[in-house]
């Protein structure tokens, strides 16, 4: 059984569908990620997991199964009980997430003591094990700084602190190292790798980065307009990736390993926008799809599974 | 042929509060006409307060500003006015950058009449002829820029920068806050603005692989000072300063085979100002002498210069 089973999953807001029939599964100590441009529902999708869906969204249907248990069926308090115990959320922003008026040692403690019985000391203890544990130096005394004493790598490495504090079966990385340098960017990730290895801990990773990707997951889903339209085990994604939209997203990409230079090659772009896929009744990738023909235009084609991997494009195959 | 643009041990500085933040720190460089110069570097690194100092849009301390043999380091604003038109700025927000209440035709209009450039017929005919040019719709001069998606925004954006037929534009994160899909169209029409218009780029970017397919010169900064300097080949190929090398080795591979190393430093970018080199607190290699002498940028190569003890 997998850890997370996201099932026919669709999450509405008023006048717009975001998350159309997505379903997806993640097993313990796995990496999956989630990719797509902005706008695609992949924060959405993160979201729904962690029933934090703003007021005006809806789930329409589906189910996500986690343990093997209805997360949509909980009650908020119950939800309260498995938010940051059992599952965990890191945002982009770590700014924006932490509280600017507490010590950084008072948020950690916080989650501690929500969830388990133990004094003050002993969470005071176990936040400054936990900041050794992100490499945080010198912990016993950066446990009393506040947010704005510290650089965005090591706010960012005091929210995994926060989200790892008690022991969580799956942790949901929204785009965690966008906001950071790209040196930071390694370490940070390399954190979060290390972690999941030692906590036996499954990765929900979501980006829209290949490179990250490539380097620190295990499987891919690739969601577009709201859909998922390819899941993959890495290796095979990225030696053959199978959707035009896959497709397209590699080729537009500046990769590091060539010596791809304005002056001899002209990059590949996917023309046009996301915006185009409102309104389509067929394929959302249609109207920017360079193999698109006119069947693609009347149904989405559902996600069928070849082997390891599914793809939701009646024009190719493995 | 002199540079479009020579800027010669060029320094700002900030105040925070009591102290003095040394932003730029003494940085030399030219762009040719029709070159493309790459600056890299890490977020705080002041290669933003860089492209505005060249601008004009930020005061320097020291040092001077030689834009088309002109020297611009002390003008005043109206002794400035002329020169404006001959570098303009693309942001990396283009929606932050744009006044939400003004038509697209009000956005280019107000830049052609600031600089007196042609009467209305003309002004018209030169707006819509930029507007196509960037691969807007041609209806778009009426339109707000809530109308547009990110990558349009951006090329109107692009639009405001070359209405006053700039020589030299200073690209400060042009297709950073832009999904990869539409990053490849902007960066593919800047390639032909450029080859069209014979432009010149300064282009700052934190991201690498952007800066190797779009510059022909690539700067290294690393707390106010250039590191590295070299052409966009040999800089790939023969990194000599340790930071270079760093940040090259840390940006991910999409080959999944191609295992990443470790990440070769550690710790960020503070401005705490050590004595010696400023990269030493974080280089794998320093020594003793990095840690009590500055390096200064030297030849290391033909048009390749680095600023470490051991290049």
């Amino acid at each position: 059984m997998s850890l997370l089973a996201v099932e026919k999953l669709s999450v509405g807001f008023p006048g717009h569908t975001a998350v159309h029939e997505s379903s997806f599964s993640l097993d313990a100590g796995e990496t999956l990620a989630l990719v797509g441009e902005s706008g695609c529902g992949k924060s959405v999708t993160a979201f729904s997991v962690m029933r934090l869906l703003p007021p005006n969204a809806q789930v329409k249907s589906g189910r996500i199964l986690f343990d093997g248990l209805d997360l949509l069926t909980k009650t908020p308090a119950e939800m309260r009980d498995i938010r940051g115990k059992q599952i965990s959320l890191i945002q982009q922003e770590p700014m924006t997430s932490l509280n600017p008026v507490l010590s950084i040692g008072l948020q950690i403690t916080e989650v501690i003591r929500r969830h388990e019985k133990v004094s003050r000391k002993q969470a005071r203890a176990r936040a400054i094990e936990l900041l050794d544990l992100v490499s945080i130096p010198d912990a016993h005394r950066r446990i009393d700084d506040y947010p704005h004493n510290l650089s965005g790598g090591m706010r960012q490495r005091v929210m995994i602190a926060m989200a790892v504090a008690c022991g969580p079966k799956l942790l949901i990385a929204d785009e965690p190292t966008t906001a950071l340098d790209v040196t930071t960017q390694a370490q940070v990730l390399d954190l979060l790798d290390d972690l999941r290895h030692r906590l036996k801990m499954a990765v929900l990773l979501i980006t829209h980065d290949l490179g990250v990707v490539a380097q620190w997951a295990d499987r891919i889903a690739v969601m577009y307009a709201g859909r998922i339209v390819e899941k993959a085990d890495i290796k095979p994604f990225f030696a053959q990736p199978l959707h035009p939209y896959s497709r397209g997203l590699l080729g537009a990409r500046v990769d590091v390993d060539t010596e791809e230079h304005y002056l001899s090659d002209r990059l590949t772009e996917i023309p046009g926008s996301v915006g185009s896929a409102a309104g389509e009744a067929g394929c959302p990738f249609a109207p920017r799809c360079p193999i698109v023909v006119p069947a693609c235009r009347l149904a989405p084609p559902p996600l069928i599974v070849q082997g390891e991997r599914a793809v939701a494009c009646p024009r190719v195959s493995a | 042929m002199t540079a479009l643009l020579s800027v010669r041990d060029l320094h700002t500085r900030y105040a925070v509060g009591k102290q003095v933040l040394r932003a730029v720190d003494g940085v030399s460089f030219e762009v040719a006409r029709g070159e493309t110069v790459g600056l890299v570097g890490e977020s705080g690194c002041g290669k933003s307060t860089l492209g505005k100092t060249v601008l004009r849009l930020v005061p320097s301390a020291e040092g001077t500003v030689v834009l088309d043999g002109a020297d611009i380091t002390h003008l005043g604003d109206s002794a400035m006015a002329p020169h404006r038109r001959k570098v303009q700025m693309i942001f990396q927000d283009p929606f932050g950058s744009l006044n939400p209440r003004q038509t697209i035709r009000t956005v280019l209009d107000t830049a052609l009449k600031v600089h007196r450039l042609g009467d209305k017929a003309e002004r018209a005919r030169q707006m819509q002829e930029i507007v196509t040019r960037v691969g807007l719709p041609a209806d778009a001069l009426d339109r707000y820029p809530h109308e547009f998606s990110g990558g349009q925004r951006q090329r109107i954006g692009i639009a405001r920068a070359l209405i006053l037929r700039p020589a030299l534009i200073v690209c400060d994160e042009p297709v950073s806050a832009l999904d990869v899909s539409i990053q490849a169209q902007i960066l593919n029409l800047l390639v032909d603005l450029k080859r069209d218009l014979g432009l010149s780029y300064l282009f700052i970017s934190h991201d690498l692989s952007v800066v190797r397919y779009f510059a022909d010169k690539v700067l290294v900064m690393y707390l106010g000072r250039i590191v590295e300097s070299a052409g966009h080949a040999t800089l790939w190929r023969d990194p000599r300063h340790p930071y270079t090398k760093a940040l090259l080795a840390a940006v991910p591979s999409t080959d999944p085979t191609h295992r990443r190393a470790a990440p070769p430093i550690k710790g960020e970018l503070s401005t705490d100002i050590v004595s010696g080199c400023r990269f030493s607190s974080r280089c794998p290699a320093a020594t003793d002498r990095c840690r009590t002498e500055e390096p200064l940028l030297r030849p290391v190569g033909e048009s390749h210069h680095a600023a470490c003890h051991y290049a």
